[in-house]
């Protein structure tokens, strides 16, 4: 009989979890007893604030816990803030969204939270095992989030959706996990990175690697795995929406970056001109059908499809250089995309969703501040200079051609173009379209119009600051 | 050890697999669909439990397989309550009957 | 073609206030986006932060004429990005080029920020209108200032931007925002150019550098000479291309017409004097990438003229008093672009300046006379003019004469030394074709002076009832750009007179000096004749027709009707450009958006649902809101990405 011993556990690593955990569980219970849907909104940003300044203290903390299985480095550290700082102006969001939707608050900061834990536990995982903890506790989550509107057909719908087709794609995660390890014998990727190179069962490994694409595939929304994201995107409430496609979409890259760099860097060779095609698929899939999108919820959507294909360009041309493009493109592209969902939120109201493009018509008269963070997201989503999507894009672009990946630097740039078609839709709609007098005044907003306001602030910094953020996402990426 | 190969608990394990993916493609009920769904993730068990059982170190893939089941479990509680919300609002779970959300 | 640069190592002067010429009027515009809703503080506000980049850019180009000849001012913000071998400030540059054009940018746009208190002074959103060309100048001068292609493609997407908002300021009308998307698509076309070009610029020079990718000025002008004729030809037709979507040459010129919807301060300041000149500048600016390629150059000469001639016969019978301003600009704009092609960098940017002088000076004037006549904008209503708006009258006519090339004001001078350069180039053809444009050009500006100003007043009564002059505010800025169009071109007069050529010797670090034959004075003299002649037999002949034989256009219209047709819907190539890309462009987005989302997957998932044996009715459409058909559709890539594997 093995004598069961218990690791030496650090506990600083699982601070950020364990806060963020702990937090769930108060708004879970607080929920029961206090009414006031400000109040926990306040609960939650405070508790969050906390734990972003409690995890950016541990920077420079660098130790691999939990026997060998979750790793506190500057690459999680990274990963860490940017969700709890999506996670922040999520709340802030959903401090204005809520009101007068029934949605239990108690409940949906308790999830929001649990959520982000699950995140958190992906960007640290070491170990295949976690990964799918991690990835599951956030998936879970995010399930009932997106069906928290139970009034709402299309809520209904898009959790069910979302739920039925991610618990596909975990069958499939898992059945790849289990040939990985059949092949290997480990779940750590560092063992596994050793194990790689002279593995018996290629034919496994390699299956479970394409097993694992899939299923990575499948939580980044890349083609052709991304057939869920419009319906659910569309369907769930906005807010969730944003917290879907910035940090749940950030969460999978941060995985499916440290699995692969890492744990398969062995086998770029066997999986690279694999993804070459996926990112190259889901640019054009994701813009061209854009293209086609008069609701604008919808449409980015399809943005949202469009641009984890450039960050899957980062991740082909691997290295340095790919990987920390990778990392900042996420930075760039969360702010500019929490801001857009934002405005999305702000122009809709309880029953009347406003968001197709004549919804939008004048808005850039009739709600100047909105009209303008929305022309700062759209541009940056553009990738026009000198907003943070140009720097994103142009530090992809610049790795792809720097590791010899011509061609598909030229679809990313092509791509680029199609898409500056359909975000300028909206600023045309916006500005050069008569819209329709203001019926009624226009609610109150100060928690939205914050968040918005932060995220175009920041998206016009990083573009015009890039040099400091790319330094940020360096540390991360090297400390793999 | 016993006289089965390991090839013959990972075809077990495909085979599940296989008609899983065929109950998910084929059953309309969101119910069906989701015990669809559990054959995927008990294939994958199978396929622990027996790499687990043939390499040297069991302790493991027998961990994982405990760490899914828990999951289905959970997977399950979660999939029944948005079942149950659907057929609420669309008074039934059909999945051919939920068409707010498409082009 | 070319000189060599000076090959000494440049004096640089560092300075800590260039950055303040573009950000002043950033800094207006913020203001003015904060207090919108307070029109009478942003009237004042707005062009007071032109007026301080102007005072600020007066002062550093003091500093670059004390300093040696070839000595520039440099500032370097900060490092902008960095990746590897990449290197890119946020830096900005004042040498001769960017001197010249930030001067001009800033002078011309204070006059017309002024004058616009007084046209948009009324306009309820005129607080907008404010914020939008504080934030114009601002991209303008990034555009200029900029020290490396970057900073300028910054400017340059700006520029455009602000373009697009000022076209369809008026939005409540259809055509308006009409034209402000059909100036956001060609425009793009051309980005899309520009883009490529600067990349291939870079990849290509790399070798040449160490490795490194930079596109700072001076790094390419260092590097330039390493580039083969065949890519250095690929890379200046790319950014010809860019040039001709920004400045409105053939085959992109076809927004600026249209863009004549927005209000007329923004004709003149973005649509005349400053934006469209962006093209030209950047290929001044780049001209060391041009001059290697022979056959890049000549495409750029022939553009230029042919674009020339092409909108001044256009010009000839329009009847909307800024359409005629608006081909022009575009004919103006062909001439700088012949410049250009012919290896005179430095006449180019000279007719640049004086043709900002003379075309804000017009522009302005159809302002005042479209104001005068209560929004009218059609010249067969007016006339008669010269007695009720006597500023109006004598500043128009001062313009006029000046685009005309009447000998002693602005516009001869430049277009004069165009048209020696293309001789001397060696391109008689050229030149033939630019000396009956210039033939055209007295011809139609007078046509518009005498429909105008002269004969009798045709609008209604109510019109008619109301005209009048335009408040000072409007005159002090017309009579200063009269001023301006009389002397602007002294500056630079032909070789051997009095003091000679001092812009281009000015600009000649920067553009180098054309090698011409000696002897040109006399030549200069012949040339400078025959076109001054041709230019007064073409206002003569606007004089019989309009004023002594009125019934004479109208017979010939008649007798050479397919002609006048013809022009008269200036070629048909809006309807062509829509019969021949819009419409096949539109179908095919539509035709893929059927077969990649219906017909393709479709045909792939029911392929499949065959398989499965389903029910396939059940898989019509790919997103058909159906969770298994999206179950499917990934089991499809599933089955696809294992059998990469299998198959690879």
């Amino acid at each position: 009989m093995e004598q069961l011993l218990l690791p030496a556990i650090d506990w600083l690593a699982v601070l950020p979890v364990g806060l963020t955990s702990i937090l769930g569980l108060v708004l879970l219970a607080l929920g029961l007893f206090v009414d006031d849907d400000e109040t926990l909104g306040w609960i939650t940003l405070i508790g969050l604030a906390v734990t972003a300044v409690a995890t950016a203290c541990l920077a420079g903390q660098k130790s691999i816990t939990f026997n060998g299985t979750f790793a506190l480095d500057a690459y999680a550290l990274f990963f860490d803030l940017l969700f709890l700082v999506a996670g922040i102006v999520v709340v802030l969001m959903s401090m204005t969204y809520l009101e007068g939707t029934g949605i239990p608050s108690g409940d949906y900061y308790g999830l929001l939270a649990f959520a982000i834990a699950g995140m958190i536990v992906m960007a640290s995982a070491t170990d295949l095992i976690v990964v799918f903890l991690g990835l599951e506790i956030m998936s879970i989550s995010v399930y009932v989030l997106a069906g928290a509107w139970r009034t709402q057909l299309r809520s209904n719908e898009a959790a069910m959706k979302y739920f039925l087709l991610g618990a596909f794609a975990t069958g499939f995660l898992l059945y790849g996990i289990a040939l990985v390890y059949g092949a290997t014998g480990a779940f750590r990727l560092d063992r596994i990175a050793t194990a790689v190179g002279d593995t018996p069962n290629r034919t496994m490994l390699i299956a479970g690697v394409a097993m694992l694409i899939i299923a990575f595939g499948f939580k980044v929304a890349a083609v052709p795995f991304h057939m869920w994201t419009p319906d659910v995107y569309e369907g769930a409430p906005t807010t969730v929406t944003a917290l879907m496609a910035v940090a749940v979409k950030a969460a999978g890259f941060a995985a499916f970056v440290r699995v692969f760099l890492h744990g398969f860097g062995g086998l770029h060779a066997d999986w690279s001109m694999l993804l070459w095609v996926i990112a190259a698929l889901t640019m054009t899939v994701g813009n061209v059908l854009a293209l086609a999108q008069r609701n604008v919820k919808r449409m980015l959507a399809y943005s949202s499809i469009a641009h984890a294909g450039y960050i899957l360009v980062a991740l082909v041309a691997s290295g340095a250089a790919g990987g920390t493009a990778a990392l900042f493109y996420l930075l760039v592209y969360s702010f500019m995309t929490l801001g857009a969902f934002g405005v999305v939120a702000a122009l809709g109201s309880v029953g009347e969703p406003n968001e197709t493009l004549d919804d939008y018509a004048g808005i850039g008269f009739r709600r100047p501040l909105l009209g303008v963070t929305m022309t700062i997201f759209m541009l940056s989503l553009t990738g026009i200079p000198p907003l943070a999507g140009f720097a994103g894009k142009f530090y992809v672009f610049t790795a792809a051609i720097r590791e010899g990946y011509y061609v598909l630097a030229v679809i990313g740039v092509l791509n680029s173009a199609i898409s500056s078609a359909y975000y300028v839709r909206v600023l045309i709609a916006m500005y050069l379209t008569p819209g329709a007098e203001e019926h009624g005044r226009v609610a109150r907003q100060p928690y939205l119009l914050t968040s918005i306001v932060v995220s175009a602030v920041m998206t016009v910094v990083v573009g015009v600051f890039p040099a400091l953020w790319m330094q940020l996402a360096r540390f991360g990426f090297l400390s793999l | 050890m016993p006289g089965v190969p390991l090839q013959h608990v990972l075809l077990v394990g495909l085979v599940l697999f296989a008609l899983g993916l065929y109950t998910v493609l084929t059953r309309r009920n969101a119910i069906g669909i989701l015990m669809g769904i559990e054959l995927l993730l008990n294939a994958a068990n199978v396929n622990y439990v027996a790499f687990a059982r043939y390499s040297g170190a069991p302790t493991d893939g027998q961990i994982f397989a405990i760490f899914v089941v828990m999951l289905a479990a959970a997977e399950a509680a979660v999939g029944l309550a948005i079942v149950l919300g659907i057929y609420r609002n669309f008074e039934s779970i059909d999945v051919d009957a939920t068409h707010a959300l498409r082009h | 073609m070319h000189g060599a640069h000076a090959t000494t190592e440049a004096v640089i002067l560092h300075s800590q206030a260039l950055w303040l010429i573009p950000f002043l009027p950033l800094v207006g515009f913020l203001i003015a986006a904060c207090a919108v809703n307070a029109p009478r503080l942003v009237k004042v506000t707005s062009p007071l932060a032109v007026l301080a980049a102007f005072a600020v850019a007066l002062s550093s180009v003091a500093t670059l004429l004390g300093a040696p000849e070839g000595a520039r001012v440099s500032q370097t913000a900060y490092t902008w990005m960095a990746a590897g071998s990449f290197h890119a400030d946020v830096a900005f540059r004042l040498d001769a080029l960017s001197a010249v054009m930030a001067l001009f940018v800033t002078g011309v746009g204070l006059l017309i920020h002024v004058y616009s208190i007084g046209y948009m002074g009324h306009d309820e959103s005129c607080a907008r209108f404010f914020a939008y060309l504080n934030l114009f100048m601002f991209a303008m001068l990034l555009l200029v200032l900029g020290d490396n292609l970057l900073v300028l493609f910054v400017g340059w997407e700006g520029v455009g931007l602000c373009s697009y908002l000022l076209i369809g300021f008026w939005y409540e009308n259809d055509d308006n925002a009409a034209a402000g998307k059909k100036a956001f698509i060609v425009n793009r076309i051309g980005d899309m150019a520009f883009v490529l070009g600067l990349f291939l610029l870079a990849w290509s020079l790399a070798p040449a550098a160490g490795g490194a990718l930079d596109l700072d000025f001076a790094h390419i002008e260092a590097h330039a000479a390493s580039l083969n004729p065949g890519t250095a030809t690929v890379i200046a037709l790319l950014l010809l291309v860019g040039a001709t979507g920004k400045s409105a040459q053939i085959p992109l010129y076809v927004w600026l017409p249209d863009a004549m919807a927005g209000p007329t301060p923004v004709s003149a300041l973005i649509h005349a004097a400053t934006m469209v000149t962006a093209g030209i500048y950047m290929i001044a600016r780049l001209n060391v990438v041009f001059a290697l390629s022979p056959a890049a150059m000549q495409v750029v000469a022939v553009l230029g003229a042919m674009t020339a001639l092409f909108a001044a016969t256009i010009a000839l019978v329009q009847t909307d008093i800024k359409k005629v301003l608006a081909y022009s600009t575009v004919s103006q704009l062909g001439f700088m672009v012949l410049a250009l092609g012919v290896g005179a960098f430095a006449t180019a940017v000279f007719h640049v300046m004086t043709h900002a002088f003379f075309k804000a000076l017009l522009f302005l004037g159809a302002g005042s006379v479209i104001h005068g006549m209560s929004g009218e904008q059609d010249v067969r209503k007016m006339g008669g003019l010269r007695t009720k708006m006597p500023v109006t009258f004598w500043t128009f006519l001062i313009g006029t004469l000046a685009i005309a090339g009447a000998p002693g004001l602005a516009g001869f001078f430049s277009k004069d030394e165009i048209l020696y350069h293309t001789w001397a180039a060696g391109h008689p053809w050229l030149w033939l074709v630019a000396t009956i444009t210039a033939t055209l050009t007295a011809f139609y500006m007078f046509r518009l002076v005498f429909l105008t100003f002269f004969g009798e007043l045709k609008a209604d009564h109510d019109v008619a009832h109301h005209v009048h002059e335009s408040p000072p505010v409007m005159t002090i800025p017309l009579v200063i750009l009269a001023v301006l169009s009389i002397v602007g071109g002294w500056v630079g007069l032909p070789e051997h007179w009095l003091w000679g050529n001092r812009f281009g010797h000015f600009l000649a670090p920067v553009t180098g000096h054309p090698h011409l034959a000696e002897g040109g004075m006399l030549g200069e003299g012949a040339l400078m004749l025959i076109a001054t002649t041709l230019a007064i037999a073409g206002a003569g002949l606007a004089y019989v027709f309009y004023l002594r034989l009125p019934g004479l256009p109208m017979v010939l219209s008649w007798r050479l009707k397919g002609a006048y047709d013809l022009l008269l819907n200036k070629y048909w190539i809006d309807e062509f450009y829509d019969a021949v890309i819009v419409a096949p462009y539109v179908r095919l987005s539509t035709c893929l958006w059927k077969v990649a989302d219906q017909e393709l997957i479709d045909g792939f998932v029911n392929g499949l649902a065959g398989a499965v044996g389903a029910n396939g009715d059940l898989w019509r459409h790919a997103q058909s809101g159906n969770v298994q058909h999206y179950a499917l559709a990934f089991l499809g890539g599933a089955v696809a990405v294992l059998a990469y594997y299998v198959i690879g």
